[in-house]
């Protein structure tokens, strides 16, 4: 194809690392021109961010505002980027949230503050460049790279008290399970260079291969394992509530926001569309784990004493969602999927800023610590109440489009499953709705509460675009679910065609399935 | 063989003339010039290996040299290259320590250029008499290095342990020689591979005990487990410079020999150790991984370290294919920068302070000297494989080689092993960027900040060529799979 004129996805990538460069020139000191300069640089990725948005055409499948160079032509490893309508919707959400987290770190971080943004700009590209990367070594760089900055900003800026614990296990995990995914990728290239002949990490060349059942196995797992670290589903979660729970308010937002997408959306992008068969084989399996931890994940909220433990627990039953929308196979829940991945990320991330604020005031996040804080702070109640109803999915707001759309997906392929999964919806009002009425409502029981200062023209003004995107989405989802539906069903093709072809075959877990079916129907 | 024919012979071996003239200068100077202002030989000694390293650009590409004794290929020019650049950050790193010390003499870096030289020798040779003797030039020189500081009780123990443990290895090395002398008839590497070429079963048995006693010799000098145990105490008792440079160099220059050996001499004959091979790299860079856990000195963690890289490294070996080879090249070109970067880092903090080997050391380093701190994790986490460094870079070619060969599993054992290792380095990370010592930050333009001229040579070149090697390995990987092709 025709060169772009201009690289804007790699301009949008590598525009942090301006500001890292802008900011070693700062003074140390001079903590102002500091936060100005990263707002600059993120508001103005955000700015392109919105003209790839506006450019991108969501009448083809094809990937856009492609760029390729060779970068090691002996290995086949190029600098490939370029987008489809998921990681379009992924890559506005982290652009988006950019400016809002350097403003909400505004005075929250006092110490080393240039090392913290460097961090945050390094963190940014990492997480745009896994989203836009097309060859298979170039995300798995951006992946790997990413976690530095992360686990700096837990061990740096985290809560003192256990941060060195939960800055190593997030490294730990999430490295053990990326180590097996780079095994992974290289026997999928040997295996494409003898079958085929083209030495390429390209993912649209290994997209066209027919891999043999038993390898389509092993890949996933190795695949699959290091995403499903990173979502994180429920036994490889336990990184989750340690790192976001000391994580300072920024951290956690990114992680909750961004990071834990780049998990399902590594299952969208690698799992389906590269190891069709093995998907099938193995979605039984995984929509249980999807299953247990939206439960697992609703019930260890409710006994939640600190309030960022809680929110991170529910992020583990939210994950649940997407990855139960992303294994049913049809197209209304794998877009439900995508959306609610966008609507975590605004609802969640939200909700750490808010807790952050409050943490800031207070210095303490225990709920038994709150209560009738709606008197003292009514602005940040208010706030507090939209995000907690988006993110329990009342309708109208943005999480009822995802959860809606997932639940109608899966109902189609297993009734089961959907009922199972509405009890984690029907959990969470039970949660979240008890966790505010234990903070916001009744009488003021602490007297440090009753002078606590409502929020300040900043605070509120990076809420507000949250607040709007999240009111815009649950009122015209179309607009942004059209950008994703060509993609989404292009991701399909292969996962239904051997959904289709599948249904003679027997393999141990239909085997288990049919016999449970039939003793059911006995 | 007439003076003239000599002459034009010595241009087989221009670098390590150059480098070991450069050595007898520095010996002369050194007798001449007076103490306080021995670090001049210093310079001499940089601006002779720069010499050399130059030296190789002007290489005649394939000829034997003196008989057949040493070649001069495209493979013994790149490892000459990394051996080279290796004793030059040594050099930049040796300035400050040895001037606190008060160790400044010549012997010092004139012992460094022969260690060199015999280390080129030794890649360079093409003959078994001739790989011999480079490996005694350049592990006299070390045994001495080591035990240079002599009233400290570590270095002597240090030193006695290598002598002795290397004169087994040369014991063994020579052992397994007269046998495979016996079974070829010969010593010549060409020779060797022509007779085993023409035999239909190569299945001798004097050919496999002595090529196994010849493995166990090289594995003595990798430290190989189970050959390591000299390791820890020795790498921990060396003046902390050669400890970087016994690291990296000698298995440079040793891995070289080996590749020769297996590839060149006696091709038919390492199929037969393919099992052995594999078994020895999980086990050495498991057990290497495993104690570096529980180490409490930085110095000795490396020690294990570069044990468990010796694993990696093999893993290379066993892969048996060109791509192996290729991988073998650039992993040893990243090690090298990289290890003698984070050695580089504990001298500098040991040029501050009384000490710099325990972890306890390096806490706070980070509000004492950011620029220390920030190479410390660069180097860190380049021997830990995070991308885009040149640990990287190395590792994915060497993994990537032994997929391809088939070894899957003895991949999924190395990956596992690089989780283990995250976790000791990531130890110093931390222990360096450990919050909550802002109240002992010292102005960043502190006397301990401020890097001294060695330092930054050592440093800054490290470190560019860590970053270089992981960001555009395109060169260097086809420089290294021009100097493996003429292997074969």
């Amino acid at each position: 194809m025709e060169p772009l004129s201009f690289p804007l996805l790699s301009t949008l990538v590598f525009l942090p690392l301006v500001g890292v460069l802008v900011l070693l020139f700062v003074d140390r000191e001079n903590h102002a021109v500091q936060r100005w300069t990263a707002l600059t640089v993120m508001s103005g990725g955000f700015v392109l961010a919105l003209f790839v948005y506006a450019g991108f055409d969501p009448g083809t499948v094809a990937f856009q505002f492609e760029e390729k160079h060779t970068w090691i032509p002996g290995l086949g490893i190029s600098y490939h980027v370029g987008i489809d309508g998921i990681s379009l919707l992924l890559v506005m959400l982290t652009a988006f949230l950019g400016p809002i987290c350097v403003l909400a770190c505004w005075t929250d971080i006092r110490v080393r503050l240039k090392e913290f943004l460097v961090c945050l700009l390094f963190l940014q590209t990492g997480m745009l460049g896994v989203f836009v990367s097309l060859d298979l070594i170039l995300f798995y760089i951006f992946w790997e790279v990413m976690l530095i900055p992360m686990a700096l900003l837990i061990l740096m800026w985290g809560h003192p008290a256990r941060r060195i614990y939960a800055a190593v296990k997030f490294f730990l995990y999430t490295m053990a399970g990326s180590v097996l995914m780079l095994v992974g990728i290289l026997v999928l290239y040997f295996y494409q260079a003898r079958t085929t002949g083209t030495a390429s990490f390209d993912w649209t060349t290994m997209a066209g291969l027919s891999l043999p059942f038993s390898l389509q196995l092993w890949l996933f797992l190795a695949f699959g394992l290091a995403f499903a670290i990173k979502v994180p589903m429920f036994p490889f979660h336990t990184w989750l509530p340690d790192a976001h729970t000391e994580a300072p308010t920024v951290g956690s937002v990114v992680l909750a926001a961004v990071l834990l997408k780049m998990g399902t959306y590594g299952f969208l992008r690698f799992n389906l569309p590269l190891f069709p068969d093995a998907s099938v084989f193995f979605m039984p399996l995984m929509v249980a784990l999807a299953l247990v931890g939206i439960i697992y994940g609703a019930f260890m909220c409710l006994v939640q004493k600190d309030l960022k433990r809680l929110i991170a627990f529910s992020s583990v039953s939210h994950l649940g969602f997407v990855i139960l929308g992303i294994f049913s196979f049809t197209v209304q829940g794998v877009q439900g999927g995508v959306l609610q991945m966008i609507n975590h990320g605004l609802s969640t991330g939200a909700l750490f800023l808010l807790v952050g604020m409050l943490y800031e005031r207070r210095h303490t996040r225990m709920i038994a610590d709150f209560g009738g804080l709606s008197t003292p702070v009514p602005t940040f109640t208010t706030f507090f109440m939209i995000a907690t109803l988006a993110s329990i999915g009342l309708p109208g707001l943005n999480g009822f489009v995802g959860e809606f759309l997932i639940l109608l997906g899966t109902f189609h392929v297993k009734p089961v499953w959907a009922v199972l999964g509405a009890t984690g919806v029907i959990l969470a009002a039970w949660y979240m709705l008890w966790m505010v009425q234990r903070v916001f409502y009744g009488t003021v029981t602490h007297a440090e509460n009753a002078t606590l200062r409502d929020l300040v023209p900043r605070e509120i003004g990076l809420l507000v675009p949250v607040v709007a995107m999240m009111v815009w989405i649950g009122v015209a989802p179309t607009s942004f679910l059209q950008k994703s539906e060509p993609a989404v069903q292009h991701v399909l093709k292969n996962v239904q065609e051997s959904v289709r072809t599948a249904q003679g075959r027997s393999t141990p877990w239909m085997m288990a399935c049919a016999a449970w079916e039939h003793l059911k129907g006995k | 063989m007439s003076a003239l024919t000599v002459l034009y012979e010595c241009q087989g071996i221009v670098p390590a003339l150059i480098l070991s003239a450069t050595g007898v200068v520095i010996l002369l100077l050194d007798a001449f010039s007076p103490l306080g202002r021995k670090g001049r030989l210093g310079a001499v000694a940089v601006t002779g290996t720069v010499f050399a390293l130059g030296s190789l650009a002007v290489a005649p590409s394939g000829a034997e040299f003196f008989h057949g004794m040493v070649v001069w290929d495209r493979f013994s020019v790149f490892l000459s290259a990394v051996l080279m650049v290796g004793a030059l950050l040594v050099f930049f790193l040796s300035f400050d320590p040895l001037r606190r010390s008060g160790l400044e003499c010549g012997e010092y870096y004139a012992l460094v250029l022969f260690a060199t030289t015999g280390m080129i020798l030794m890649v360079q040779a093409a003959h078994f008499i001739m790989l011999f003797l480079g490996l005694e030039i350049f592990s006299i020189a070390i045994y001495i290095l080591v035990g240079m500081p002599r009233h400290e009780k570590r270095a002597n123990e240090a030193a006695l342990k290598y002598v002795l443990l290397g004169g087994f290895a040369s014991g063994f090395l020579l052992y397994g020689l007269t046998f495979i002398y016996g079974a070829t008839g010969s010593l010549s590497m060409s020779v060797m591979a022509a007779q085993l070429g023409k035999a239909d079963a190569v299945f001798n048995s004097y050919l496999l005990f002595g090529s196994a006693l010849v493995l166990a010799g090289f594995a003595f000098k990798l430290a190989l487990v189970p050959f390591h145990l000299w390791t820890p105490d020795v790498y921990e008792g060396a003046p902390t410079p050669i400890t970087a440079y016994m690291a990296v160099g000698v298995k440079a220059a040793v891995f070289g020999a080996l590749v020769r050996t297996f590839w060149v001499a006696l091709p038919t004959v390492h199929p037969h150790w393919a099992v052995f091979f594999w078994a020895l790299a999980a086990v050495t860079m498991t057990v290497g991984n495993l104690m570096a856990l529980a180490q409490e000195s930085v110095k000795r963690m490396l020690a294990f370290s570069s044990i468990a890289h010796a694993g990696y490294l093999f893993v290379a070996v066993v892969a048996d294919s060109k791509e192996g080879l290729t991988a073998l090249l650039v992993y040893l070109l990243a090690y090298t920068v990289m290890n003698v970067g984070a050695f580089g880092v504990m001298v500098a903090v040991q040029n501050r302070q009384e000490s710099g080997e325990r972890l306890e050391d390096f806490r706070g380093l980070s509000s004492r000297s950011p620029f220390l701190a920030a190479f410390m994790a660069l180097f860190l986490f380049s021997l830990a494989g995070i991308p885009p460094t040149a640990g990287f870079v190395g590792k994915f070619m060497v993994f990537s080689a032994a997929v391809q060969s088939g070894y899957t599993w003895l991949v999924i054992i190395a990956v596992i092993n690089s989780v283990i290792a995250a976790y000791y380095y990531l130890r110093v990370v931390i222990m360096v960027y450990r919050p909550g010592e802002e109240a002992a930050a010292e102005d960043p333009a502190s006397e301990a900040a401020r890097l001294s001229a060695g330092e930054r040579g050592a440093l800054f070149g490290a470190g560019a060529l860590t970053a270089v090697v992981g960001l555009w390995p395109n060169a260097f990987w086809d420089l290294a799979r021009q100097a493996v092709h003429v292997l074969f």
